[in-house]
């Protein structure tokens, strides 16, 4: 009864968009920053290994770190110049990461092996997989999955559907969008890479429909190029990006708790990953650039812009015309399932959809009371969990009892916090099972 | 009588008695054999199902140690008078207990001391902190001061001070380890009651960093390494953070006067152990 499907998923909140700021607002390149400081590790999987010494000289797009397994990515670097030290910086999602720091040259020399390669077309699946893997791509909408990884599914599980993530259900964030609507070609060529190598039968976009423009140009071009590629205009609701959410939203399939997509025959990815891995085949291009929103009420401009990885918040923002009024709060990412940050050193790294600046009333955080068991998170719990449970077993660190309601689960999406009117860190203490949950089962193990 | 009254009476205190018979009957039938030193035992226990004898509560501990399997001066809250009444129990000659421990505090950097990196508004968990950023604090080893060791303590004997700091209140500590499991940073450690003096600074980082963002941590100016000062030496140096090799050998007064940082926490009695190293000391510094 396919029709009787609505386009959406159980659950789900509605924060406010905050788009407008950035939504119009067409790609800007930033300038070449003095010094990147590029982590070996922006992907999940293991670190990359480092290939250079203090005082090597690289080109942009040089191989600086060879990946370190079969689920782990190279890293290159991202300006031209001399790497002036290999050592442990501190990283974006917290700790402290091996990391190559470069100082520029400002002439922005690139490798000569990059450009365009007529005969990409021609490429066999497993040498396409290569070339992917080889320029570091990773998973762009923030969880930096490698990519290849994703694309080489087992043999027992066949890939019929190819979904391309470009939802974008966070609020502020708009790089997605203004991808959708620059580079169209860029993005369908990535596309049909992609659908060769899965050999899927069918190809779904999902688009959320405050994106109609966007929606427009890709159902024009795809008619156009008379690809066999279907658009899907999604209500509008938080997580709709999440992966398990746009596949029960899109082909009305729902992936099994603890299990991957492909056990379903789907393969996600998102826009600007698919615009990467056109780079990465068609140019041989590695990632070393990515499209970041600047945005929040504490920047003097925001700005959808071009920034190459490894760049300082700090170099950012003083590009974005400095801070407006006070600093609160720094966020990677979108400010429902991002990370707040601990500095403005911090690097852009691969994962890095937006940055955003909010000031000390946005940061503000309401005094936590007691849980009147309203049931709320319940309601808006895309996975179908209960927080309210999670967080009260995991209070009185009764980890067991949330293992068996499932806290590993949770996919971190943060409707539950949203919602709650005792404001409870729902979030934070899942989080904290989780950690707890998968320490208690390796040690199990 | 009115026969209503009669007829209950009658009802219920016929089916009391067939329960009874039953349950008296079961209790014969299927009773388990308790060893009665068992209970004997468990009296004796503190009760805190703390966990330092290594079973998982007080009563495991009483079954394992009637049956044999473990030694009666297993204890550690009980501490010798515990494991002598517990040989009584059992009809052995006493065994003298492990010398009684408390836990202390290895950081001096607290609120005043410390820099914080950032405001942290989560929840008031040491482990949830660890989670963002790797906690608030600058300092990549020293205390969280968010008191889960203290919400840990079976003996109400961890109480956060208004620095942020945990303190140990000795005489209600009974050395159990407990919080020592619990500190994500490693930051709590049992020592011998007996010992005079402990460090109290965990950090590997280097001097500099440490002058940074910390008053109260070691810096590795190893001073107390330096055998002009200390000439047998009874601390060496680990890495950045020296390590009391002998802490009862009278030449620690000299490191406990001498470092800049007061790294070196006194606890107990040191007087006897001062007055025997003052000539040496005055002397040293003349030397100097």
């Amino acid at each position: 009864m396919g029709f009787l499907h609505k386009k959406t998923f159980n659950g789900g909140v509605h924060p406010p968009e905050q788009k407008g700021a950035t939504a119009k607002k067409a790609i800007e390149t930033l300038p070449i920053p003095p010094e990147v400081v590029i982590p070996l590790q922006q992907h999940i999987g293991a670190p990359a290994k480092p290939l250079v010494e203090p005082g090597t000289a690289v080109q942009v797009g040089d191989l600086i770190a060879e990946a370190g397994g079969f689920v782990s990515l190279p890293v290159h670097a991202s300006i031209s110049g001399t790497v002036s030290a290999v050592e442990e910086r501190p990283h974006p999602l917290g700790g402290q990461v091996l990391s190559v720091v470069i100082q520029g040259d400002g002439q922005d020399q690139w490798n000569p092996s990059i450009g365009y390669d007529a005969n990409y077309l021609d490429l066999t699946v497993k040498e396409t997989v290569e070339r992917i893997q080889q320029a570091g791509v990773a998973g762009m909408g923030g969880a930096t999955f490698p990519t290849h990884v994703k694309l080489s599914p087992p043999a027992d599980k066949p890939i019929d559907t190819l979904i391309i993530n470009g939802a974008e259900c966070e609020p502020y964030l708009t790089s997605d969008h203004r991808l959708l609507l620059e580079e169209p070609q860029k993005i369908l060529l990535g596309i049909q890479i992609l659908a060769k190598v899965l050999s899927a039968k069918k190809v779904a976009i999902g688009i959320e429909d405050n994106k109609a423009d966007a929606i427009k140009v890709m159902r024009g071009l795809i008619s156009k190029l008379k690809l066999p590629f279907s658009v899907h205009a999604l209500p509008v609701k938080y997580p709709q990006g999440a992966e398990k959410q746009l596949i029960k939203a899109v082909v009305n399939r729902t992936v099994p708790a603890g299990s991957l997509p492909m056990t379903v025959g789907c393969v996600v990815q998102n826009v600007a990953t698919a615009a990467a891995i056109h780079d990465a085949v068609a140019f041989r291009r590695p990632v070393v650039q990515r499209v970041v929103t600047v945005s929040g009420n504490a920047v003097q401009t925001a700005k959808n812009c071009v920034v190459r990885l490894g760049t300082s918040y700090r170099f950012i923002l003083q590009e974005c015309g400095g801070v407006n009024g006070s600093l609160g709060k720094v966020i990677m990412g979108g400010p429902m399932m991002g990370f707040a940050q601990s500095s403005l050193d911090l690097p852009v790294i691969k994962g890095t959809s937006g940055l955003l600046f909010l000031d000390a009333r946005q940061a503000r955080r309401n005094q936590e009371t007691v849980c009147i068991s309203c049931a709320r998170c319940i309601d808006v719990c895309p996975m179908r969990l209960m927080p309210k449970m999670l967080g009260a077993w995991v209070r009185h660190k009764r980890i067991d009892e949330a293992i068996d309601y499932h806290i590993l689960d949770c996919m971190e999406c943060g409707s539950c916090a949203f919602v709650c009117p005792a404001h409870i860190d729902l979030l934070h203490l899942i989080r904290y099972g989780k950690s707890e949950a998968i320490k208690k089962r390796k040690k199990a193990s | 009588m009115d026969p209503t009254l009669l007829s209950s009476i009658i009802a219920l205190g016929g089916l009391g008695l067939i329960f009874g018979v039953g349950l008296a009957y079961a209790a014969q039938k299927f009773a388990v054999k308790v060893d009665p030193k068992v209970e004997q035992i468990l009296q004796v226990l503190p009760g805190a199902n703390c966990g330092a004898c290594g079973q998982p509560g007080c009563s495991a501990f009483a079954e394992a140690v009637a049956a044999g399997r473990v030694p009666p001066n297993k204890c550690i809250p009980g501490g010798q008078d515990t494991a002598t009444k517990i040989a009584a129990i059992l009809g052995v000659t006493a065994v003298d207990s492990e010398e009684p421990k408390v836990a202390v505090v290895q950081c001096r950097g607290g609120k005043q001391e410390a820099k914080e990196r950032f405001i942290y508004q989560g929840i008031e968990d040491c482990h949830a902190a660890l989670l963002l950023a790797g906690g608030s604090k600058a300092c990549r080893y020293g205390c969280l001061g968010l008191g889960s060791c203290a919400k840990a303590c079976p003996f109400d004997a961890i109480h956060m001070n208004d620095n942020g700091l945990p303190v140990v209140d000795e005489d209600k500590c009974t050395g159990c380890g407990v919080c020592v499991l619990t500190c994500p940073r490693g930051i709590l450690a049992l020592v011998p009651k007996s010992q005079p003096v402990f460090l109290a600074c965990v950090s590997q980082d280097k001097g500099k960093e440490v002058k940074s963002i910390c008053s109260a941590g070691c810096f590795t100016c190893k001073i107390c390494v330096n055998p002009k000062f200390l000439p047998s030496e009874p601390i060496e140096m680990i890495g950045n953070l020296p390590k009391i090799k002998d802490p009862y050998h009278p030449e620690m007064a000299v490191a406990v006067s001498k470092c800049p940082s007061k790294c070196f926490v006194v606890r107990g009695k040191m007087e006897a152990v001062e007055s025997a190293v003052q000539p040496d000391e005055e002397q040293s510094q003349q030397e100097g």
